[in-house]
């Protein structure tokens, strides 16, 4: 790693002023992706803001239908949640997927979110579920939010503080992960949302995170795997990489939609 | 330089160190603790697992400073009063190491596991150990061994 000033901060407003005041500086949360990062010297940034202690990136919570999850909530608190997994098994369900124990010890939501890697698995579930993300300065509507692979609508210096969740009717995600790195080759959430069925696929796109429109219109008219049958995704559209080329994960996405839709409807 | 003070194996432990220093690094350069084991240092392999707080965390990918006020538990820490922790023993009656180089991170994930699941099933323990990587053993051992540490466990 290249050298750096690590500054733990005491509140959200310290980190942002700090953060507003030097634009190399990178707020650091569980690190799972930036301390790999600078390892590998892919960055330099001049400090590091440890925010992963600030009470207002805290706490889950559930109230009057939404499901809120503080920025700086680690994994295994979120899978292990007697909240989340009542309310929203299928967020339990998809994060306990994350990477392995040691990663999930010490990874946060808000972190993979503000990240937007391709390949990560919360930003289906965000994008899927409609949720906002809240900031120390906005709310932004998921649909807005994710912006590109490794891109979103955060501005410099802006925190990701909470995630707010609209509690669906149902909702399920199939993933098939790479066997050796557990990233998603190809990962859909389906959520039954107020505003219909939304589709949300990461792992494949060129682009990072996408909403399977198609898929939308099919599946609401017949939540089933058989829905599915005659759509396919645009190969364009997608990554190819040693994993798998265009096509395989055109193919890998239409199998996780079907499974996430019977897993939701119990149609195959 | 930041100053940190973390309790290691129930030592507290204050030092002045570089910010980037990596947790792995300050155990092992600093506290010539070696049992914690940096294999790939890209956080995939978990040799260097320990524990922070009371949970697995690989000690390669967390920095020093980041630990500040924190209790950590390294597997020279894990033997109490000279009797081997159950996972220890299981690892050793199980014959779960060949070179032994993943161990000391194999006992620690198992240690863990075994405390958040006292009787695991076989899904648990594979799921368990997605983040330790052994090259030697095939794994059957390894599974046998933290079903028996969760035996062991029970029982003492």
């Amino acid at each position: 790693m290249y050298s750096f000033q690590y500054r733990k901060a005491k509140t959200l407003q310290e980190a942002a002023d700090w953060l507003a005041k030097d634009e190399d500086a990178k707020a650091l949360s569980g690190g799972m992706t930036l301390l790999p990062t600078l390892k590998a010297r892919l960055a330099q940034p001049s400090q590091l803001i440890d925010i992963a202690g600030l009470a207002e990136l805290a706490g889950i919570e559930n109230k009057n239908g939404v499901l809120t999850i503080g920025a700086a909530t680690r994994y295994y608190q979120i899978a292990n949640s007697p909240v989340v997994r009542e309310v929203l098994p299928a967020l339990a369900a998809l994060i306990s997927t994350v990477a392995d124990p040691q990663v999930r010890n010490r990874g946060t939501i808000g972190g993979s979110v503000a990240n937007n890697d391709p390949a990560a698995d919360s930003p289906a579930a965000v994008l899927a579920l409609n949720a906002t993300v809240i900031t120390n300065k906005r709310e932004i509507a998921a649909d807005d939010f994710f912006q590109g692979m490794f891109t979103t609508a955060l501005e410099p210096g802006e925190l990701v503080v909470k995630i707010a969740f609209p509690l669906p009717k149902a909702a399920a995600y199939a993933k098939f992960p790479h066997p050796a790195s557990g990233y998603a080759m190809a990962g859909v959430f389906i959520a039954q949302t107020a505003s219909g069925i939304r589709v949300a696929v990461t792992g494949a796109g060129a682009s990072g995170v996408f909403r399977w429109t198609e898929a939308e219109t099919a599946l609401s008219k017949n939540l089933s795997a058989a829905a599915l049958e005659k759509l396919a995704v645009s190969a364009d559209d997608l990554n190819e990489d040693i994993h798998g080329s265009r096509e395989y994960r055109a193919q890998l996405v239409k199998v996780m939609a079907g499974r996430a839709a019977a897993a939701i409807s119990g149609k195959k | 330089m930041a100053k940190i003070t973390i309790t290691v194996n129930g030592v507290k432990q204050s030092a002045d160190v570089e910010d980037r220093t990596l947790l792995a690094n300050f155990l092992r350069d600093t506290l010539k603790l070696t049992g914690t084991h940096v294999g790939c240092d890209t956080s995939q392999c978990g040799a260097c697992t320990i524990h922070v707080d009371g949970r697995a965390v690989k000690s390669c990918t967390m920095l020093a400073a980041q630990a500040d006020g924190a209790e950590v538990v390294t597997i020279e820490g894990l033997a109490k009063n000279g009797k081997l922790h159950p996972a220890q023993a299981a690892f050793t009656e199980c014959h779960a190491l060949q070179c032994g180089f993943c161990t000391p991170g194999m006992i620690m994930t198992t240690a863990a596991l075994i405390k958040e699941h006292p009787a695991p099933t076989d899904e648990q323990i594979v799921h368990g150990l997605e983040g330790n990587i052994c090259r030697c053993t095939g794994y059957l051992n390894i599974v046998k061994a933290v079903k028996h540490a969760a035996a062991l466990q029970k029982g003492k």
